[in-house]
C-alpha cells in the first residue's frame, strides 16, 4: 500500500471535515431541535439538582395545607396530602428522565446487538431472532408493557424493563437491515479480503457507517418510553408512593377536576414539554444524520 | 388474487406461532410460580398446588405450551381466575365497545389529517405548513391521558356539554352513546390524526410532484379537482397502510382512555385482570390483541394488492 499525503489546502476552508462534524452543524442550525435540546437541558438540570433547589422535601406531608391553589409558598399548589406539586414535579423528571434513559440504553444495546449479528451471520440465527423480534412487534407496544409490568410487578427496575423489553424490536430490525445494506459495499469485501476477522468487520467498520442511525432511533425511542413510563404509572403499574412520578400524579388529579384543576396541569404540562423535546431532538437528528429519510 | 392471499397468509403462520409461543412464556415462563402470583405471597402451599394441579402447572412445558395451543385454537381461552367465566366470552362481550371507539377515533383522525395533511403538502414551506407541522408534532407528543383529562375538564366541569364518563351501549339509546362516546374518540383521535397528518403531508408532496398531477394541471383541470381527484386518491394508499400499522397504537390509546372515561371495553378488561392478577385474562387480552394486529395488517395488504396490480407476493 502507498501512502500518500494529503495537502492540506486541498480541503475547502471552513467545510467540516468529517459526516459528523457535517451532521452536528446541521443540527445546530435547525432552530425547532435546538429547542428541543435545551428543554431537555432544563428537565435533565431540574432532576439532577432536584434535592438542591426543591423548597420542601418530596413527600412531606402538610396536612393544614390540603390541596391549596398556586401561592407564594407553593407555586404549584399542593395535592391531596399536602405535598408541594413543584417539588413533586421536579422530582417527578428523575423519575421520567431515568425510566426513559434506561431502558432506551437497554433496548438499544440488546436490540441493536441482535439485529447486527443477526444481519452479519444470517442463517437460523438471523431467522430465529428475526422471527421472535416480528412476533414481538405483532404485541402492541403498551399492552405488552403493561402485560409485562403486570407479571414482573411494579417498581423502578421492573417499569425500566418492561420498557426496555418492548422497546428492542425496532433496533433490531433496523440495525439488521443496516448492516444488510453495509455487508454488500465494497468497503466491507475488502476488509474481509484483507483477512480481518467477522466480528472486527462489524465493530470497527460497519458499526460507525449505522451508529447515526441507532441514535436517530434511540431519540425517537426515549420520546415513546417516557409516554410509556407516564401510561404504566398513570394505570398504577410503574414506580408506586410515595415516589413521585408524573403519570400518578395525573392519575390522582382526575378526583379533584371540578375543584382543584391545577393538579393536572403542571404533571401533564410536564410530560408533554419532555415527549415534545425528545421528537423535536429526534427529527432534528434525523434530518442531520440520515439523509435518507430527511423530510420536506 | 386468492393466490395472493393464501401465500400471504401462509406466510404469517410462522411468525403467529412465536406470537403464542411468547403470549404463553409471557406468563409460565418469567420468574415466580404463576399460581403463587395469582394467590399472593400469603397463599397457603396447599391451594397453590391445588391451583398448579388445576393449571396443569406439573405437567412438562411443552406439554402445557400443546394443550394450551389445543384450546386456543378452538377459541377456548380458559377461564378468569375472578368469576369462572369463559375467557373467550367475556372478550366477546368487550370487543363490540372497543371496535366502536377505535372506528369513532379513526373517523376523528381521519377529519383532522385530511385537511391538515393537504393544507401542509399544498402550501410547503408556507407559515401555513409550519402550523400543521407543530400541530402533528404537539399532537404526538401530548399524552392521551392528559388530553382526555383536559377535555373532561373543558367539556364537562367548565362547559357541562357532555358527561364526563359512564357509557350507554350503542343499540340502548344511540344518541347517549354518541354523546358519551365523543370525548374519548377525540381523545385517540388526536394523537392518531397528528401521526396521520405526517404521513399525508409527505405522502402527498410525493405524489403533487408526479407528471400526472402536472398534466392535468397543464391542461387547465382547477388546482382543487386536481388535488382531490388526483394526487388524494393516490397518497391515500401509504397513508391507508400506515393506518393500518396504527393498530397497536389504537389499542394502547383505547386502554388509558376506557380507564379515563369508565368505558367497559377491552383495554378496561386489561387493566382491572391486571388489577385482580387474573393471568389467563391478561394471555387472552394480549393474544386477540396480537391476532387483531395481523388480521388488520392482512386486510390492508389485501387491500394495497387490490388497490395497485403492480404489487405481486414473492
Amino acid at each position: 500500500m502507498v501512502r500518500t499525503r494529503t495537502p492540506v489546502t486541498t480541503k475547502p476552508l471552513g467545510a467540516p471535515a468529517s459526516p459528523w462534524a457535517r451532521g452536528f452543524t446541521r443540527f445546530l442550525r435547525n432552530r425547532l431541535a435546538l429547542t428541543g435540546l435545551v428543554i431537555l437541558l432544563i428537565f435533565s438540570a431540574l432532576a439532577i439538582l432536584a434535592p438542591v433547589i426543591t423548597p420542601y422535601g418530596m413527600a412531606e406531608v402538610n396536612f393544614s395545607r390540603l390541596r391549596a391553589g398556586p401561592s407564594p409558598e407553593h407555586r404549584l399548589g399542593t395535592d391531596e396530602l399536602g405535598r408541594d406539586t413543584l417539588t413533586r414535579v421536579i422530582y417527578g423528571a428523575r423519575i421520567s428522565l431515568t425510566v426513559g434513559l434506561g431502558s432506551v440504553v437497554i433496548a438499544m444495546f440488546v436490540g441493536s446487538l441482535l439485529g447486527m449479528l443477526a444481519g452479519f451471520i444470517g442463517g437460523w440465527f438471523d431467522e430465529v431472532v428475526m422471527r421472535v423480534m416480528d412476533a414481538m412487534l405483532a404485541l402492541p407496544f403498551l399492552v405488552l408493557a403493561i402485560a409485562l409490568a403486570a407479571i414482573l410487578g411494579p417498581n423502578l427496575q421492573n417499569t425500566i424493563l418492561a420498557i426496555a423489553i418492548v422497546s428492542t424490536p425496532p433496533f433490531a430490525r433496523l440495525t439488521r437491515g443496516q448492516v444488510l445494506g453495509e455487508k454488500a459495499r465494497d468497503y466491507v469485501q475488502a476488509s474481509t479480503a484483507l483477512g480481518a476477522r467477522g466480528m472486527r468487520t462489524l465493530l470497527r467498520h460497519i458499526l460507525p457507517n449505522i451508529l447515526s442511525v441507532i441514535i436517530v432511533q434511540a431519540s425517537l425511542a426515549m420520546a415513546i418510553a417516557v409516554l410509556a413510563e407516564s401510561a404504566l404509572s398513570f394505570l398504577g403499574l410503574g414506580v408506586q408512593p410515595p415516589t413521585p412520578s408524573w403519570g400518578s400524579m395525573l392519575n390522582t388529579s382526575r378526583g379533584y377536576l371540578a375543584t382543584q384543576p391545577w393538579m393536572a396541569f403542571s404533571p401533564g404540562t410536564a410530560i408533554f414539554l419532555v415527549v415534545l423535546a425528545l421528537n423535536l431532538v429526534g427529527d432534528g437528528l434525523r434530518d442531520a444524520f440520515d439523509p435518507r429519510t430527511r423530510s420536506g | 388474487m386468492i393466490t395472493f392471499a393464501l401465500r400471504r397468509l401462509l406466510a404469517t403462520i410462522p411468525t403467529l406461532l412465536v406470537v403464542t409461543l411468547l403470549v404463553f412464556g409471557l406468563v409460565r415462563l418469567l420468574p415466580g410460580d404463576p399460581a403463587r402470583l395469582m394467590l399472593g405471597e400469603s397463599a397457603n402451599p396447599q391451594a397453590i398446588a391445588e391451583l398448579r394441579t388445576q393449571m396443569g402447572l406439573d405437567r412438562p412445558i411443552m406439554v402445557q405450551y400443546a394443550a394450551w395451543l389445543a384450546d386456543v385454537v378452538r377459541l377456548d381461552l380458559g377461564r378468569s381466575l375472578v368469576d369462572n367465566a369463559s375467557v373467550s366470552r367475556i372478550i366477546g362481550q368487550k370487543l363490540p365497545t372497543t371496535i366502536e371507539l377505535s372506528l369513532l377515533s379513526m373517523l376523528v383522525a381521519l377529519v383532522l389529517a385530511v385537511p391538515a395533511g393537504t393544507i401542509g403538502a399544498v402550501k410547503r414551506g408556507k407559515p401555513i405548513d409550519s402550523a400543521v407541522t407543530v400541530f402533528a408534532l404537539a399532537g404526538i407528543s401530548l399524552p392521551n391521558f392528559f388530553l382526555g383529562i383536559l377535555l373532561i375538564f373543558f367539556f364537562s366541569v367548565q362547559l357541562r356539554w357532555v358527561p364526563a364518563s359512564g357509557y350507554v351501549g350503542l343499540l340502548e339509546d344511540p344518541l347517549r352513546n354518541l354523546s358519551l362516546m365523543a370525548l374519548p374518540a377525540i381523545t385517540i383521535g388526536v394523537g392518531l390524526g397528528a401521526i396521520l397528518t405526517r404521513y399525508l403531508r409527505a405522502s402527498l408532496i410525493e405524489t403533487l410532484s408526479q407528471d400526472y398531477v402536472r398534466t392535468a394541471l397543464a391542461k387547465g383541470v382547477p388546482g382543487l379537482a386536481v388535488i382531490t381527484r388526483h394526487a388524494l386518491r393516490n397518497a391515500m394508499i401509504p397513508v391507508i397502510t400506515a393506518f393500518g400499522l396504527q393498530l397497536g397504537t389504537l389499542l394502547g390509546g383505547a386502554i388509558i382512555t376506557e380507564q379515563i372515561f369508565s368505558i367497559p371495553g377491552f383495554g378496561r378488561l386489561l387493566v382491572d385482570a391486571v388489577s385482580t392478577r387474573d393471568l389467563p385474562v391478561i394471555q387472552g387480552v394480549v393474544l386477540i390483541a396480537a391476532l387483531a394486529v395481523f388480521l388488520v395488517s392482512f386486510v390492508v395488504d389485501l387491500l394495497y394488492a387490490a388497490a395497485d396490480p403492480r404489487i405481486t407476493y414473492s
